[in-house]
C-alpha cells in the first residue's frame, strides 16, 4: 500500500528551486488539494513573477503567466469569463506585498470568487536577497546590512490581518510549512480554501510562512528554526477570518 | 514491511528528511554524487522504518515514495 507519493498535479519536471526552499513543499500541497478535490480538469493557476515564475511548468493544469503583482487582476479576469472553473494564484511577499498590493486588497474588497496562496519568506529570493516588505525588524538582508531600521524603511505588512478587515474576504488563514505538524495543517487549510471556491464563496487567502536557506544565509535545517523562532512571533498562525463558519454559528 | 525509496537523481541533498526522521535513520551518501552534483538522501536500515512519511512530508523536490 503506497502511504505517500508525489501527487499527479504535479509534472514529472525537476524543481529549480534552491536545496531546502520550502516552495517545492508548497507546489505539492496545492497538488495535493488539486488532486483529493478531483478538480485538475477544471482548474486554471496563475503564476506571478519571482521565484515562482516557472511555476507553470509545475502543476499539471492550465496555466497563465501574469505581470509582476497582477496575478488577482487576471485571476478576476479568468473567474469571470468562466466561472465553473477554479482559479487560483500562486505569489511570493515581493509579488502580492509590494508591487501588486492594491491589486490583491481590490480583489479581496471586490470579493472575487478565487484562491490566492500567498507564500511569504521575507525577503526578495529571485533578485539575490533584498529587503521585502515582509522582512522582519533588524533582519539583514543585502540592502538592509545593518538590519531593517524601521524609523527610515518603516515596518512589515501583515496581509493577513490586513485582509481579514476587509468585507468582501471569505477566508484568510496564516499557516507555516517548518516542521511536519505545520506542513499538515497547512494541507488542510488550502484544501479547505480550494473547497470554499468550489461551493462558491468568495475570495480565500493562504498566507504560508517559507525559507528561503539561501538568501537567509542559513543551512535548510537552520532556516526552518529561524522561521519558527523568528517569523512566527511577528506574524501569528491561525485563521484570520472565516466568514462562513462565523455566520454558521449565528 | 514498511518501504522507503528516493529518486536519487531529483535528491538536492538539503537534509530536511534527515532532521524529520523520528527514527534517525536517514542520511546522505557519502560516496555516491547524483546527476545534479549533490550528496543524495538514502535510508540506512529499512527495517527500522515505520513509513511514519515525516520524511516525504518534509521534502520540497517530491524524491521520497513512502509504502507499508
Amino acid at each position: 500500500m503506497i502511504v505517500f507519493e508525489k501527487p499527479k498535479a504535479l509534472t514529472d519536471a525537476p524543481l529549480h528551486y534552491c536545496p531546502g526552499c520550502t516552495h517545492g513543499i508548497i507546489h505539492r500541497l496545492v497538488a495535493e488539494a488539486i488532486d483529493s478535490l478531483d478538480i485538475a480538469g477544471k482548474t486554471i493557476g496563475v503564476a506571478s513573477v519571482g521565484c515562482s515564475v516557472f511555476a507553470y511548468n509545475y502543476f499539471n493544469v492550465d496555466m497563465v503567466q501574469a505581470a509582476h503583482g497582477r496575478a488577482p487582476a487576471v485571476a478576476t479576469g479568468v473567474k469571470r469569463a468562466d466561472p465553473s472553473k477554479i482559479v487560483f494564484t500562486y505569489q511570493g511577499d515581493g509579488d502580492l506585498a509590494s508591487i501588486g498590493t492594491a491589486e490583491t486588497v481590490h480583489a479581496a474588497a471586490r470579493g472575487e470568487n478565487i484562491t490566492v496562496i500567498f507564500v511569504n519568506n521575507a525577503i526578495y529570493g529571485m533578485t539575490g536577497g533584498q529587503m521585502a516588505p515582509t522582512s522582519l525588524p533588524g533582519q539583514v538582508t543585502q540592502t538592509s546590512p545593518y538590519g531593517r531600521d524601521v524609523n527610515t524603511v518603516g515596518y512589515p505588512v501583515r496581509i493577513c490581518e490586513l485582509l481579514a478587515t476587509l468585507d468582501g474576504t471569505g477566508y484568510v488563514e496564516r499557516v507555516a510549512v517548518n516542521n511536519v505538524k505545520n506542513v499538515r495543517n497547512a494541507k488542510k487549510a488550502i484544501e479547505k480554501a480550494f473547497r470554499r471556491q468550489t461551493e462558491g464563496k468568495g475570495f480565500s487567502l493562504i498566507e504560508v510562512l517559507s525559507t528561503c536557506p539561501t538568501n537567509w544565509g542559513k543551512t535548510p535545517e537552520g532556516a526552518t528554526e529561524w522561521l519558527e523562532q523568528n517569523m512566527i512571533p511577528y506574524y501569528p498562525l491561525g485563521v484570520y477570518k472565516d466568514k462562513y463558519a462565523e455566520e454558521a454559528a449565528k | 514491511m514498511a518501504k522507503v525509496t528516493f529518486e536519487k537523481d531529483l535528491c538536492k541533498g538539503c537534509g530536511l528528511c534527515i532532521a524529520a526522521c523520528p527514527k534517525g535513520i536517514l542520511s546522505l551518501s557519502k560516496d555516491e554524487i547524483n546527476q545534479k552534483g549533490h550528496h543524495p538522501a538514502q535510508i540506512d536500515d529499512q527495517s527500522k522504518c515505520i513509513a511514519c512519511a515525516f520524511c516525504a512530508t518534509m521534502c520540497p523536490d517530491c524524491v521520497i515514495t513512502v509504502e507499508k
